[in-house]
């Protein structure tokens, strides 16, 4: 199974090597589609996690017990459908194409799945409507 | 067959007349000839709705006793005209505090339209017959005189496609444009587009009764940087930006859902602007116009990283279908105006006319049938 997680690393978290234990441990493939660092503070990853599902299930409550936060991504990502107009300047920033628009009814539309967090949307939506929590970590 | 206005709105009165939406009329065109269009159908309603910078209002505040002659103005922080005698001022969608640069006239208009009290402050300098130098005062729509929506130019009559070559992510009023051709943008609705469906603008000219941010307003003059010259394609559209229109309604009368504020990152402040023309079809000529369709209508890609410089033409139906090529790249498109919303204006203004609600009048000052736009020399150059 493979699951998109964000990592929040508080400023005392652990300083065992978390991911190469993933790798090592769990055997799980960690693709890190993006990464905030504070430095010397709190830091968050975004990661797609590839494994056997009892192993990302234990490689998560691994890093729990190392004192890192893990959500998963889609509830982190939203956005006012009431106030949306559909202009479509979201889409238009978004490259992995989480959010569309088109036909037939050029209604904006949102795959949480293909979202990596990358935040354009945030710019490029002219009325403001997007919030992510990742950028509070 | 030609018919009048007054054939027209005299079937509008008695509930006859048949009205389609100019995306219903050219799905129609594909089997019916003009000729038969012009018998079939009297009204075609357009619509768009998209950020139009060069919008604002008037407002006038009513006298405070004893008077000021306000030379300096703010609404909620927001800086407006001063230049207006003595209580009137002109705000300008893009007008703001460079010190909030994402909130600007386009949101104390929104906010007034949606009925939110807003912060009036003022100064003047103190006259003889205008004492006062200072005031503060919270006002609604309902409080204040005249409140009306003058927008010197809106409904490009087409508009240039957006991309970007350069190595870094630009923030234009296009939207985000991604670097190394990765995204192309485009703005008008296409074969609803006001202004591409009477090309010339043979009914659209002063007075036109047209849909304004929900309300009815006017076609109050040809929009600035009217321009007849563009070179068109040989179904007759101009590519590019060509004609525009002026247009003025009530604000109280207006809804939020077809008039919103809009910030772009690094660029400012816009709003956007609903508006819905009904076209009456009075002859063959008319009828031809108005079938226009999208693959038919052509617009130039502009590189925004480079100078605007054009990279290749396209059409709206391709433009349309998600990606199109650039340089031999496919390259994902979307759009940055509202196509939802603009089918939604020319269904309300159909609505209307159907229901006997709306006339249409015809225009007491036709457009200039020449008109081209001229440059600004920079006297330090």
């Amino acid at each position: 199974m493979t699951t998109k997680v964000i990592l929040y690393f508080p400023s005392d978290a652990t300083d065992k090597a978390v991911t190469y234990d993933l790798v090592k441990r769990y055997d799980l493939r960690i693709n890190i589609l993006r990464a905030e660092i504070e430095a010397g503070r709190s830091g968050s990853l975004l990661v797609e996690l590839t494994g056997e599902e009892p192993m990302v299930r234990e490689g998560i409550a691994y890093l729990e017990g190392c004192g890192v936060t893990v959500s998963p991504v889609a509830s982190k990502i939203a956005y006012d459908r009431e106030r949306c107009i559909d202009c479509g300047n979201c889409a238009l920033a978004c490259f992995p194409q989480a959010l569309t628009i088109g036909a037939p009814d050029w209604k904006l539309h949102f795959d949480p799945e293909r979202c990596i967090a990358c935040k354009l949307c945030l710019k490029s939506c002219p009325l403001g409507l997007f919030h992510i929590e990742f950028t509070e970590a | 067959m030609k018919k009048s206005y007054e054939e027209i709105n005299e079937k509008i009165r008695n509930g006859k007349a048949v009205v389609l939406t100019a995306e219903e009329v050219s799905e129609l065109a594909r089997t019916l000839s003009p000729k038969e269009i012009v018998r079939r159908v009297d009204v075609v309603t357009t619509g768009t709705f998209g950020a139009m910078c060069s919008s604002g209002a008037f407002l006038n505040f009513g006298h405070a006793e004893p008077p000021i002659r306000m030379e300096r103005i703010e609404l909620n922080g927001v800086p407006v005209s001063g230049g207006l005698a003595a209580v009137d001022t002109y705000v300008g969608a893009t007008d703001c505090n460079p010190a909030r640069p994402n909130y600007g006239g386009a949101h104390v208009i929104e906010e007034l339209v949606a009925g939110h009290a807003i912060e009036l402050e003022a100064w003047g300098k103190g006259t003889d017959d205008y004492p006062r130098r200072h005031i503060r005062s919270r006002i609604t729509l309902a409080d204040i005189n005249e409140a009306v929506l003058y927008n010197p130019r809106n409904c490009y009559q087409n508009y240039n496609a957006a991309t970007n070559s350069s190595g870094r992510t630009l923030h234009t009023y296009m939207g985000t444009l991604l670097p190394k051709l990765r995204n192309v943008s485009y703005s008008t609705s296409g074969e609803l587009s006001p202004l591409l469906n009477d090309p010339t603008c043979r009914t659209i000219g002063m007075g036109t009764s047209i849909f304004l941010c929900g309300a009815r307003g006017y076609v109050s003059w040809n929009g600035t940087q009217f321009n007849t010259e563009k070179p068109v394609n040989d179904y007759g559209i101009p590519i590019g930006g060509a004609r525009t229109i002026a247009a003025i309604g009530d604000l109280r009368e207006m809804t939020t859902d077809y008039l919103r504020a809009a910030y772009y990152e690094k660029y400012g402040v816009s709003l956007f602007v609903g508006v819905g023309v009904p076209i009456p079809i009075l002859d063959e000529d008319l009828a031809r116009d108005v079938s226009i369709r999208n693959e038919q209508i052509t617009t130039n890609v502009l590189d925004f990283g480079d100078g605007e410089q054009p990279v290749c033409q396209t059409d709206y139906a391709a433009l349309r279908s998600g990606t199109i090529e650039v340089r031999g790249q496919r390259v994902h498109t979307a759009p940055v105006a509202s196509l939802a919303k603009a089918r939604e204006i020319a269904a309300r203004l159909k609505g209307w006319i159907e229901r006997g609600e709306f006339l249409l009048t015809e225009p007491v000052r036709p457009m200039p049938e020449h008109s081209e736009i001229r440059g600004l020399k920079a006297s330090d150059e």
